[in-house]
């Protein structure tokens, strides 16, 4: 046993002793930190990805470290800078733009791009992706593991209730009614929007829909107390407490996934980064659509975008650039988009014959994209986490009965409005 | 008689019922872990037992990485506040110097203000002295230890006098009283600040999730906080199972020795 | 013993590892919290400067810091009572002869030993509305099913009880080793005598156990203010701040809010709260001292 221990540990320097010394046959290394918010194996297929770079790019050398989910990503990523192993780049929260920008991390890809092709590259994504990514007339985040909010819905519970199961709710009014049926037909709850987590989110989707965005282009005026912000949270409230088809209280945004996947219930509201983990998993017939309208369709887009630190050498910044381009290449992003459920990033990723196969036997798969049509960048401002923060806290508010919509959404811009008063 | 056998059932079966509730997240713990994922909120005792769990937990996160960590971690620690402590509190259990006193009680405030609520500038001071994600920079704000001096004075103080004269008639210098006569004598006095130490830093999060950044630094606790962050969609089997493996050293050391565990809690509470 | 220029000496170095690191560490960051806390955060558009005690005014103002001291109190407080009711409890359950009680003793004391990160998990499945165990019990008796955490009324509280299963096993150990300190003698007069044991409990083992509780309550106390692990993984805070607790804002605003002034004031009323829990600590063994 005890030589067992001892060449096991010797072993185990001798790979140590290798490593370290393996990686200085590299010419550049590049530390990126990534997030994950949603299901399943992901860190191994960002893993994944990376050695397929490195295997093309002899020459790089690229730790991806997971550092939890995005708020835990940012930490790290900007402890980083101030450590003995900065990051190069890192996948980060698309809203934390401003935050970036204001800590004077980041450099805009527009500093970057010098031939002609790369400056095409820069517009070959959607342009609804990449208005989380611009401020200041620059491109600051490339999008990677970009999302938007879409309806899962289970198809048994539907055809229990009577409900047609190839049409999901359109309407407000539908989902409502539909969700009355369900609950009053099955033992199951009609709908689950999820409070917890990323409620600010989530809201962002129900605005929309009422036909009005959260804050303005330079990320320092927030709308608040809008009216029809207010008939979103009253109509988010009444959900649950008027028409009792959703839970009342917040909903844990973690445990909705098996919620969902137990019958409890019918439509859960939810990132289509979890598409894959719920194809994998669900016993029942399921299908994916757009989100109702009330005044209109409406998502907010979601997820990471990549940035590229301006603490790093010019030799640095032209290694992201080459990882970056590929991790966002169509081939790359249309396995990305397969194995997760997040978007391809580019209109060429749909065209590649890969992705092209995979939608063809799973439509679901491209609920997603068409829902790009009629999305919105997602909250972001100065002192995002702070702004975010309150929203939160106001749905949560309104949500658990405390306050009324109104004065919860009211007092909420009232101190989004202090807070971002000296960026104007 | 009659009344005292009542009292005495009542007794025995409230104490089970409070014994099986204290351990029933350990129980579900297993019953996650060793059952496929479908069963994990059904509970069926013919559900069949699988490893799976185990294999795809230790698949999908650099576990090995981790404990090796973690080890590091709480071994630096350990010895480093052996030593640390060991000395000072040789000082003040045999030295009458000016400002003893005074000494100790400026020591003993660390008993109030725990590492834990100085993150913000004690990351600032890691930053400084370039520590950020080290394993180093894990341990070294716990290194010396208001509690372990307090403990061991208490012990050297009721070791005689007259080992130490006599030591030092054979010719022993300082170190050599030290490990001669005080730390063979103070031992239980070590296993038992040993076994607190080595559970509080295997299980500590907060500073470490503050100052590691990447996986070769991780301590287990954060590794499993950032793994099974609810964010990404809970998968209690899986969970489970890691958090088996983590706790599965301590749990196993505290089954085997459990006397030696509680003692050793209860005399370094009763110092 | 040894009072010599030479043993001053000595005496000294000894001390001074442990000076330097508990320097460095305790009371160095004690003292530049509060410089920092009179300073506001720099970036790159507003570097940082002096403004007093702005930072305090905020604080005061800010609804957020303010649930979350009540918070903490209700925590402290609702930790601590069960806890000790229970640890006392348990530590009788052990003490007497009942069938198995290695066993029972061990579980009671196994929540000491496990990360709290990793208990959250397992708790998250308990709370969880309806798949989770305690509404599949619930409902399977009968009962409605109810959202734990996602409820302002009872998600605190679900947290104290974590808390309380985390530490009770705990402090049970202290008790034990009290009981187990009372004479046999005592115990055997007492039954010649004819006492009840509720007579007993009254009259010899709980004023017996009065040094220890105030111990385990100072212990607990402090506990309530530096564990926050939990809040991670379960509740981050919500609904609406109704579980925040201070440890918790402050690593929130230093780290989220990347305010590390507002972080470092809040700290600093968190180390004030802690200084009058340790006053009321040093009266309290003063008069233990001369009961003695």
């Amino acid at each position: 046993m005890l030589k067992k221990i001892k060449i096991s540990f010797i072993g185990l320097t001798t790979i140590v002793f290798v490593m370290s010394f393996a990686t200085k046959l590299f010419s550049i290394e590049l530390n990126m930190y990534y997030p994950v918010a949603v299901g399943g194996p992901l860190t191994k297929i960002v893993d994944g990805m990376v050695n397929d770079f490195e295997r093309k790019n002899p020459d790089v050398k690229v730790n991806a470290i997971y550092a939890g989910n995005y708020n835990d990503a940012r930490i790290k990523a900007l402890a980083a800078l101030k450590s003995g192993k900065p990051a190069q780049l890192s996948v980060m929260f698309s809203i934390d733009i401003y935050e970036l920008i204001e800590q004077d991390a980041i450099v805009p890809f527009d500093d970057l791009v010098t031939s002609y092709e790369d400056k095409a590259w820069l517009y070959s994504f959607y342009p609804t992706l990449m208005e989380n990514g611009v401020t200041d007339g620059k491109v600051w985040g490339i999008p990677f593991q970009r999302s938007t909010i879409v309806m899962y819905y289970n198809k048994d519970l539907f055809r229990k209730a009577g409900l047609n199961p190839n049409k999901p709710p359109n309407t407000w009014n539908e989902l409502v009614s539909y969700g009355k049926k369900i609950k009053s037909s099955t033992n199951s709850w009609g709908v689950m929007i999820p409070s917890t987590g990323y409620p600010y989110w989530m809201f962002g989707a129900l605005t929309m829909q009422n036909d009005q965005v959260l804050m303005n282009g330079d990320g320092n005026v927030t709308y608040f107390d809008h009216p029809n912000v207010v008939g979103a949270l009253q109509f988010w409230h009444d959900l649950g407490n008027k028409h009792k088809v959703m839970p009342s209280g917040t909903i844990e945004w973690g445990t909705l996934r098996k919620n969902f996947l137990e019958g409890k219930t019918a439509i859960m509201w939810h990132s289509t980064g979890n598409l894959t983990t719920v194809k994998k998993n669900a016993k029942f017939d399921f299908g994916v659509a757009m989100l109702p309208a009330s005044k209109r369709r409406g998502t907010p887009t979601g997820g990471g975008n990549f940035y590229i630190f301006k603490k790093s050498s010019e030799a640095e910044k032209k290694a992201s650039m080459r990882l970056i381009k590929f991790m966002t290449s169509p081939e790359q992003a249309a396995h990305w988009s397969m194995a997760t459920g997040y978007m391809g990033v580019s209109p060429a990723s749909y065209q590649t014959s890969a992705l092209t196969n995979y939608v063809k036997q799973f439509p679901p798969a491209l609920v997603a994209r068409d829902q790009l049509n009629y999305a919105t960048a997602e909250l972001s401002t100065f002192q995002t986490g702070r702004v975010r923060k309150l929203l939160d806290d106001a749905i949560q508010s309104a949500l658990t009965g405390n306050k009324t919509p109104k004065s919860a959404l009211k007092g909420a811009q009232k101190n989004a409005e202090k807070l971002l008063k000296r960026y104007k | 008689m009659k009344k005292y056998f009542k009292n005495f059932s009542i007794e025995l079966f409230s104490a089970w019922i409070l014994a099986l509730f204290w351990i029933s997240p350990l129980l579900y713990a297993f019953w996650a872990a060793f059952h496929p994922n479908e069963y994990a909120i059904h509970f069926n005792v013919l559900a069949p037992l699988t490893l799976e769990n185990f294999i795809e937990a230790w698949e999908q996160a650099p576990f090995a990485r981790y404990f090796f960590n973690t080890f590091l971690i709480v071994s630096s620690i350990l010895i480093a506040q052996f030593i640390v402590c060991t000395l000072a509190a040789y000082a003040f259990a045999r030295y009458n110097f000016y400002g003893s006193n005074i000494l100790f009680a400026i020591i003993l405030i660390q008993l109030m203000i725990v590492p834990e609520v100085l993150i913000v500038e004690n990351y600032k001071i890691m930053t400084n002295l370039n520590l950020v994600d080290t394993i180093f920079g894990v341990g070294l704000p716990y290194m010396a230890s208001a509690f372990g001096i307090f403990l061991l004075r208490q012990t050297f103080k009721t070791i005689p006098k007259e080992l130490e004269e006599a030591a030092r008639v054979e010719g022993c210098k300082l170190f050599g009283i030290l490990l001669k006569v005080y730390v063979p004598l103070a031992k239980p006095t070590y296993l038992a600040y040993g076994l607190v130490s080595v559970s509080y830093h295997w299980n500590n999060f907060l500073w470490p999730l503050v100052i590691t950044n990447s996986v070769d630094t991780r301590p287990l606790t954060v590794g499993l906080a950032i793994f099974g962050a609810p964010e990404s969609g809970v998968n209690w089997s899986i969970i489970s199972a890691a958090t088996l493996l983590s706790i599965s050293p301590l749990l196993l050391g505290f089954i085997l020795f459990q006397k030696q565990f509680i003692q050793s809690f209860m005399y370094a509470g009763i110092k | 013993m040894f009072k010599n220029n030479l043993s001053q000496v000595y005496a000294w170095l000894l001390i001074t590892p442990a000076l330097i690191l508990m320097g460095l560490f305790t009371h160095i960051p004690s003292f530049t919290t509060l410089i920092s806390s009179f300073f506001s955060t720099g970036t790159k558009k507003f570097p940082s400067k002096f403004i007093g005690f702005e930072n305090y005014e905020l604080a005061l103002d800010d609804p957020i810091f303010l649930e979350a001291v009540l918070n903490n109190l209700w925590y402290a407080v609702a930790t601590i009572i069960p806890s000790v009711f229970l640890a006392i409890l348990m530590a009788l359950f052990v003490d007497s002869k009942i069938k198995g009680r290695v066993l029972v003793r061990m579980a009671y004391f196994t929540p000491t030993i496990l990360p709290m990160i990793a208990v959250s998990n397992i708790w998250l499945f308990f709370y969880t509305p309806e798949i989770g165990l305690i509404d599949q019990i619930a409902i399977n008796l009968g009962f409605g099913s109810q959202n734990w955490l996602g409820d302002k009324e009872t998600v605190l509280n679900c947290l104290i009880l974590i808390t309380i299963w985390k530490e009770a096993g705990f402090f049970m150990i202290f008790y034990l080793a009290a009981l187990q300190n009372i004479p046999p003698e005592l115990k055997e007069a007492a039954k010649i005598e004819g006492a009840s044991k509720y007579y007993f409990f009254r009259r010899i083992t709980f004023p017996l156990l009065m040094p220890i509780t105030l111990f385990v309550v100072i212990n607990a106390t402090l506990n309530s203010f530096k564990l926050v692990d939990h809040l991670f993984i379960l509740t981050k805070g919500g609904p609406d701040n109704a579980s925040n607790l201070i440890l918790y804002y402050i690593y929130e605003s230093a780290f989220s809010f990347l305010d590390s002034s507002y972080a470092a004031t809040l700290t600093v009323i968190l180390l004030l709260i802690l200084a009058i829990v340790s006053i009321v600590q040093f009266v309290l063994f003063d008069k233990r001292i001369h009961y003695r």
